[in-house]
């Protein structure tokens, strides 16, 4: 369609449904009904479009596939998009999500509705953009320009420390992304192009990876986020309204594990041996140390934040492993936790939209009341804990394997997490929903409505589904992790012979 | 010796200018009742148009005339464009706001096509002398316009004190310039280094250092900038804009033109001036600028801060970073002026107001301008997709190829620390209570906004023609 493809066209249409919003005049309950209903069909034919890319993949190619490319500013800077089996279940994971984002904000957003749809629409534009860009500089546009619509979402949406929380967020993700900038141009001195397909070919001096390596973990580590820098996170998380926790949870995060897959490993496969051990280790201290934390929150959303650190902390550990359970374990359970964390988040939204409060010690016994909700709660709760039968059993366990295979030690420290995650699951679940129903404010809490269950139960349906049936996942990656590690394989054969020839 | 219509063919902008001006000011005199503007505001726009349109006509290979004092050559010609750019478009925020101050003087027009033409003779300029001739017609229609509300203390205050700076900095200049005459028994900047021969005596860095003294008082970079935020602050708000728009776009044009023409061989001697200057300007302008509670107060803080960015890109050295610099500026001059144009619709009821938190809640008062001063200050900060990523992207690009890590990371430590004052704009904007509405803008300030927030806005759709126009002027230099 004018000479673009089909990402482009994942990309651009949110962007068309979001002016459509921006053009609707007035605020009466006509327009703001309206609004809801543009911003929902437009995610949801943006996902029957992503679908259609998806029948049109082929899983069993590492290359990339739906190539476009356009000449964009001067020499060597190219719009080019296209999309291998490890972006492409992230563009399925996104649009697959933003549907229920519109859902979950359908009557609790109140106040300005109009910009909300707009910034949600223009941040899921801009997060395709993110999974489907081949060079690098487009990619670095879509990867800093998702932070202004969030910015705008928890500042205006949020709660009472939002403006804390908003700034906080900006300033800590950009500050790593800039120093991932001057690495971007350090390599497009070296390659003279930021086109990604041609930077994969590029073999850069060794010592000169080190510092690529870092700048752009310094970018991926405070976005996955990893311990020590993942204090943003949870302030982002508490003061966000659901449907930007779901975003953050869902999606932001996994922009980091994406980068270090597409960049740090087949780009600086020296460095990233050589740095291995450090990731290991602040992966370790993750799991074990911000599920300790998760274990005395007060707050749920909190709680399910640093949840998310520690589950992070499994897939960067699954990274670096560098195998290949390791790594197709660290992108299923970006998936997984794609959707778990985001139901989590939305089971946290159905409370608070009833009470207004997230204090745990506010609820109690609402089985009672809300047996409906319980069961949804404790699905999720048990994906969150790595039931098997659910998805997050198959990619903790992936991961464990792979880093196994590596390092055992690495393996017996993680794997502790687990059992943490349990506790610290199991813990809130018992808080919240058993118990003896004595609170006032919850006597009168009524249990999911149709809305709910609609949101629910696709979620539910695939944590279970994809639990006991993982291969359409991991199938779809299975090729392209393959060459990518045979990628890092030969490079680190090259250098390990060239260091024995010098001897 | 060239026959003089050839000479004037190859200034005819500047030939207009001065025309124009000298017709304009006789129209004025005659004809103004009261001395009022009359339509001499509207006569003057169409003349800097003509002028605009002119650079258009004849442009060929490089060519030097009036004796080697005046050079036209692409460079020229491209920072020539912007400068008219600004100056064409400050007038055309001036026309309500001067109505309302009751300062709409014919003189007002005039004496900015004056500072125009001396900003086009000094981006050609090609010898000291006509350097400095260029540079005091600027400055002189400068120090009046700061002070042309002369019934208001601040803006007689920011006008002395602009005049008594610039005087302190032309002297500097001027020695410098004699002491380079002293070495290299020429004024012409081919001449100088030819006659240096890439090896700088102590006496040609004393010259280079204090004509680089004098000339960033002009570009407004730390440590000359102290005169800029008082200025800023009281001229009326057009001239600041003028200021911060072709002022600075003349300034770092002829910045360029003289460490790549008279010192292409002593790079080492200039960058390490440049990379001071340019370290300390982003800094102070990330702090300082924090502090704020003025707009035009923080812009000027904001504007310190990027001409250091800019010059990251001249501190380079090389071709590719003087295309930085012209797209940096480019860009930089789409900001400035949509955000004084931004700036001129804050207006409550006959009075306009210039603090930030005048701005509160404008997101739910006025729904489109929220946007546009958003995307504004978001592309200030430096924010993709916005046309401000692209000009940081050129600039410390450029010293990443020349080498400067120190100074890239630096700049870019700078601009996260800057992008909070510009956050906090955004977050007055959106995120909090409403404050008095503004009164509607008119036509012209809202057209100078909205097309600025889209050339910003949409830049990343189409930068091909930027980047191929910045090439080819840059070229020209080498």
């Amino acid at each position: 369609m004018f000479g673009f493809g089909l990402l482009s066209g994942l990309i651009f249409l949110p962007l068309v449904g979001a002016a459509f919003i921006l053009l609707q005049r007035g605020d009466d309950e006509a327009v703001r009904c309206n609004v809801r209903w543009a911003a929902l069909i437009t995610t949801l034919v943006t996902f029957v479009l992503s679908l259609w890319a998806w029948r049109q993949f082929d899983t069993s190619s590492a290359a990339f596939q739906l190539v476009e490319e356009r000449s964009w500013i001067g020499a060597g800077l190219v719009y080019k998009l296209g999309v291998d089996g490890i972006s492409m279940p992230f563009v399925l994971l996104t649009t697959f999500l933003m549907p229920f984002c519109i859902g979950a904000s359908w009557v609790t957003i109140e106040h300005r509705i109009k910009e909300y749809m707009v910034a949600f629409l223009v941040l899921e534009a801009l997060m395709i953009g993110v999974f489907c860009a081949l060079d690098l500089v487009l990619f670095y546009v879509f990867f800093e320009g998702g932070l202004i619509p969030m910015f705008l979402i928890i500042g205006i949406w949020g709660g009472k420390r939002r403006i804390y929380a908003s700034f906080k967020f900006f300033l800590y993700t950009l500050i790593g992304s800039l120093l991932m900038l001057l690495a971007i141009m350090a390599m497009y001195g070296v390659a003279g192009t930021t086109d990604i397909t041609a930077l994969l070919k590029t073999d850069f001096p060794v010592s000169m990876q080190k510092y690529l390596w870092l700048a752009f973990f310094a970018s991926f580590a405070v976005k996955m986020p990893m311990w020590p820098v993942h204090t943003w996170l949870p302030d982002a998380h508490v003061e966000a309204p659901t449907a930007g926790s779901v975003i953050l949870a869902g999606i932001l995060l996994k922009m980091g594990g994406y980068g270090f897959i597409r960049f740090s490993l087949p780009m600086f496969p020296d460095a990233s041996q050589y740095f291995a051990p450090l990731v290991w280790t602040l992966s370790v201290i993750a799991i074990v140390y911000t599920s300790l934390v998760a274990l005395v929150q007060e707050d749920m959303k909190k709680l399910i934040a640093y949840s998310s650190v520690a589950h992070m902390g499994f897939v960067t550990m699954g990274l670096f492993s560098m195998n290949a359970q390791g790594v197709q374990g660290a992108v299923f359970q970006m998936v997984s936790h794609g959707f778990v964390s985001g139901a989590l988040f939305l089971c946290v939204g159905v409370v608070y939209d009833r009470i207004h409060t997230r204090d745990i010690a506010a609820y109690g016994g609402l089985v009672q009341r809300m047996p409906l909700y319980a069961l949804v709660f404790m699905v999720f709760t048990m994906a969150n804990v790595g039931l098997p039968g659910t998805s997050g059993f198959v990619g903790e366990f992936l991961t464990l394997i792979g880093i196994f295979k590596t390092n055992a030690w690495v393996a017996f420290f993680a794997t502790t997490g687990v059992i943490l995650s349990a506790a610290y699951a199991l813990y809130l679940y018992r808080r919240v929903i058993f118990g003896v129903l004595e609170k006032p404010a919850l006597v009168g809490i009524t249990d999911l409505d149709a809305r709910e269950i609609a949101l629910f139960a696709p979620l539910l349906l695939l944590t279970i589904y994809y639990g006991v049936h993982p291969g359409p996942i991991l199938d779809a990656c299975a090729a392209s992790v393959d060459q990518l590690l045979k990628g890092v394989d030969a490079a680190l054969a090259a250098t390990k012979t060239a260091a024995l020839a010098l001897h | 010796m060239t026959p003089i219509s050839f000479a004037l063919a190859h200034s005819l902008p500047e030939v207009v200018l001065a025309l124009g001006a000298l017709l304009l000011l006789l129209l004025g005199v005659f004809r103004a009742r009261d001395g009022r503007d009359w339509i001499i505001s509207e006569c003057a726009i169409a003349v800097l148009g003509l002028a605009f349109l002119l650079l258009f006509v004849g442009a060929g290979p490089k060519t030097v005339v009036f004796d080697g004092a005046f050079i036209d050559d692409a460079f020229g010609r491209y920072m020539k464009g912007l400068a008219l750019i600004g100056s064409i478009v400050t007038l055309l925020l001036s026309l309500d706001y001067m109505r309302r101050e009751k300062i709409d003087l014919f003189e007002f027009p005039v004496l900015v096509i004056l500072a125009t033409l001396g900003m086009l003779m000094l981006i050609s300029a090609q010898s000291l002398i006509s350097l400095y001739l260029g540079l005091e017609l600027m400055s002189l229609a400068l120090y009046v316009i700061a002070a042309f509300h002369r019934d208001n203390v601040r803006a007689s205050e920011a006008g002395l004190k602009y005049f008594a700076l610039g005087a302190l900095s032309s002297g500097m200049l001027l020695y410098g310039a004699s002491l380079l005459y002293g070495f290299a028994g020429t004024v012409s900047l081919d001449g100088i280094a030819t006659a240096i021969q890439g090896k700088a005596t102590i006496g040609v860095v004393f010259g280079l250092v204090f004509l680089l003294a004098g000339l960033s008082f002009k570009m407004s970079v730390v440590p000359f900038h102290m005169w800029t935020p008082d200025v800023y602050e009281g001229a009326p708000t057009p001239v600041t804009t003028f200021f911060a728009s072709a002022a600075k776009m003349a300034a770092v044009a002829i910045t360029v033109r003289v460490v790549m023409t008279a010192f292409p061989g002593v790079t080492d001697q200039w960058r390490q001036i440049l990379v001071f200057v340019s370290i300390l300007s982003m800094a102070l302008g990330a702090f300082a600028a924090i502090g704020q509670s003025n707009i035009k107060r923080l812009m000027a803080y904001s504007s310190i801060g990027h001409m250091g960015f800019a010059l990251v890109g001249l501190a380079a050295g090389t071709e590719q970073g003087v295309q930085g610099v012209l797209v940096y500026l480019s860009i930089y001059l789409a900001m400035t002026l949509g955000t004084f144009a931004a700036i001129l619709s804050m207006r409550v009821g006959d009075v306009y107001v210039e603090k930030i938190s005048d701005l509160a809640g404008l997101s739910r008062t006025n729904g489109p301008m929220a946007l546009f001063l958003s995307a504004m200050m978001l592309s200030l900060a430096g924010i993709p997709p916005l046309a401000g990523f692209f000009a940081k992207w050129y600039v410390f690009n450029a010293a990443i190829q020349a080498h400067l890590y120190p100074l890239a990371v630096i700049g870019v430590l700078m601009s996260v620390v800057a992008c909070f004052y510009y956050l906090r704009i955004v977050k007055v904007i959106y995120f909090d209570e409403p404050a008095p509405a503004f009164e509607r803008a008119s036509p012209a300030v809202t057209a100078v906004l909205v097309v600025a927030s889209l050339l910003v806005v949409f830049f990343s759709f189409w930068p091909g023609p930027l980047d191929v126009a910045a090439a080819a002027a840059a070229k020209s230099l080498f």
